[in-house]
């Protein structure tokens, strides 16, 4: 099965986010894989384990993205592709989607990985464009799946348990953090990333032009604060204090 | 004005989304609501009530078996008929799910995660909680027609006593659009208070010390007739489910009363709950951000305060 993995480097969840005087998001801090996609290259790399096959993976972003590329492929994917364009700066997701759309359908591959939604932008619109422009059919919030011949059955995370969908490849996938806990890349493993290829594309090779963009951002403001309350310690009253807030707010 | 409102049929019931979004849509133009799938034509009175003018309808079963596709060309064909100046969408998996497919059929963009609309300038402008929910965007649309998605909980559905004109949407789902097929449905959580709707939410984080632990939650919500819900952290790290997540990548909730046992209050989490009414924080950290937005905080150790806790509850319910 050749499976594409789409990967994107997103700010150290650790660190503060920083906003660039056009008011996008910094990229200067990206330093890490996006948590959500290690677990979706832990997923590729399982399917590719039981039932043979290719890893490949797919990110949009500046140069230094090789960085999120490599830590994957360090886990064991087989190589990688990097779509960098200074046109693509403050991409929305349309044009992100059509940029991977162009690269991913390039390759044909039967199954494509997604996160369901990245750690910085947290929209999670991406895959469902991008699954409409490949042409294939998409499952997001998937946390299981099972591979039967050029079938795929899978779990579908909903707000009260999950669906059960079955759906033939090339298909799309969105995962969630239950599809697997990713593995630790082995020092064998990041001396092999070292010599994997990551083929660079820009605009121009993919066809594609930027347009106008969706969204225009005409301010920011402050989120609305709360104002605080009190703070007391764990002591002899403490718990009577805590039921008098219930009380009041009735629902003791 | 000319604003759809997508309505999400659950196999037979209207979502309490649409709902909330006609409350807003309302205000800013003519709408009509697109409802889909098994209930439809029931769900219409409804939609009629809260202000929908038109309701198109379709109850082809392929709407509630199959994912995306079919919807996606449904609103595509109504499209063809008619474009709208805004189209309103919950933000949640589902809806997603087909807005995504139709923004990219339709070559538009889109906003998500909104928590408002308002009309400006002839066209439209979402509030959307931007850099880790610290700042509130204004963001304009800049395409038309503008397709918004915005999450659940913005807005507080009312009637207006209206009735809708119902529509037959005429569509022909082909087997090309039917490759989801969602099979079987497992509930997991049945008999539980939904997190969405509780007027209490229990949620935990890293200072529960582990998945062996949130059972104690369980038990204060038990007494409490309350939900548990969780941060992003203890998601990742597989502790508990993500339909129990809190927060801008999860749910968005407002109880009565929320108490976040062991959870600093990153901006991530805290974008889902500080709508709650009343806000108590434990916490062994007594500097941690939640203490500064909760109505109470205590400092000290959850696995001891929470039993404690709860067994006060049940005394005092006896």
């Amino acid at each position: 099965m050749k499976i594409v993995v789409t990967v994107k480097q997103v700010p150290d969840p650790n660190s503060n986010l920083t906003l660039e005087a056009d008011n996008t998001l910094s990229r200067e801090k990206e330093v890490v894989l996006d948590p959500g996609d290690e677990c979706g290259v832990e997923e590729a790399l399982q399917l590719k384990e039981a039932h043979g096959g290719e890893v490949i993976l797919v990110s949009m972003g500046p140069e230094r993205a090789k960085d999120a590329i490599r830590k994957g492929l360090s886990m064991g994917a087989d190589r990688g592709i990097l779509i960098t364009d200074p046109q693509l700066a403050g991409a929305d997701a349309l044009l992100t989607a059509r940029a991977l759309a162009a690269a991913i359908k390039a390759e044909g591959p039967d199954l494509v990985i997604c996160g369901t939604e990245s750690y910085d932008g947290s929209t999670g619109m991406v895959p469902p464009m991008l699954a409409e422009l490949l042409g294939a059919p998409q499952v997001s919030f998937a946390k299981k799946v099972e591979v039967d011949g050029s079938n795929l059955k899978v779990h579908r995370q909903t707000a009260d348990g999950y669906q059960v969908v079955e759906v033939a490849t090339p298909a799309l996938i969105t995962v969630t953090a239950a599809i697997a806990e990713p593995r630790y890349a082995s020092l064998k493993g990041i001396m092999a990333a070292r010599s994997k290829e990551i083929k660079q594309l820009a605009l121009g090779d993919l066809g594609i032009e930027r347009g106008e963009a969706a969204e225009t951002i005409e301010g920011l403001a402050e989120a609305e604060t709360r104002k605080s309350g009190v703070v007391i310690e764990f002591d002899g009253t403490a718990i009577d204090r805590i039921m008098a807030v219930l009380a009041e707010a009735k629902v003791i | 004005m000319k604003i759809w409102v997508v309505a999400e049929m659950h196999q037979g019931t209207l979502a309490p989304t649409a709902l909330e979004l006609l409350a807003r849509a309302r205000e800013l133009g003519d709408v009509e609501a697109i409802a889909l799938g098994g209930g439809a034509k029931a769900a219409a009175a409804t939609l009629g009530k809260h202000g929908a003018k038109v309701v198109h309808v379709n109850e082809d079963a392929a709407f509630d078996d199959f994912i995306a596709e079919p919807a996606t060309d449904a609103l595509a064909e109504l499209y063809k008929q008619g474009a709208p100046d805004l189209m309103l969408f919950g933000f949640t998996p589902d809806s997603r799910d087909v807005a995504g497919r139709l923004a990219a059929r339709l070559e538009v963009g889109l906003i998500s995660n909104a928590a408002d609309v308002a009309a400006k300038d002839g066209g439209f402008v979402a509030k959307v909680p931007y850099f880790g929910g610290a700042k509130i965007a204004s963001m304009k649309a800049n395409q038309k027609p503008a397709i918004i998605l915005v999450r659940p909980k913005s807005f507080e559905a009312s009637e207006v006593g209206g009735t809708a004109e119902i529509k037959d949407l005429a569509v022909t789902i082909d087997a090309g659009s039917k490759r989801s097929h969602i099979v079987e449905r497992v509930v997991e959580a049945s008999e539980k208070v939904k997190l969405e709707d509780a007027r209490v939410v229990i949620s935990g984080g890293r200072g529960m010390g582990g998945p062996d632990n949130f059972p104690l939650l369980e038990d204060l919500a038990g007494a409490l007739g309350g939900a548990v819900g969780a941060s992003r952290a203890v998601v990742d790290a597989g502790w508990v489910p993500y339909s129990m997540q809190v927060g801008q990548t999860g749910k968005s909730v407002r109880p009565g009363v929320y108490i976040a046992v062991g959870i600093s209050g990153a901006m991530q989490h805290t974008v889902g709950m500080k709508a709650s009414k009343v806000i108590i924080a434990i916490n062994k950290d007594a500097e941690a951000p939640i203490m500064k937005m909760a109505d109470l905080g205590v400092v000290g150790d959850a696995l001891k305060i929470v039993p404690a806790l709860t067994a006060a509850v049940k005394a005092k319910k006896r």
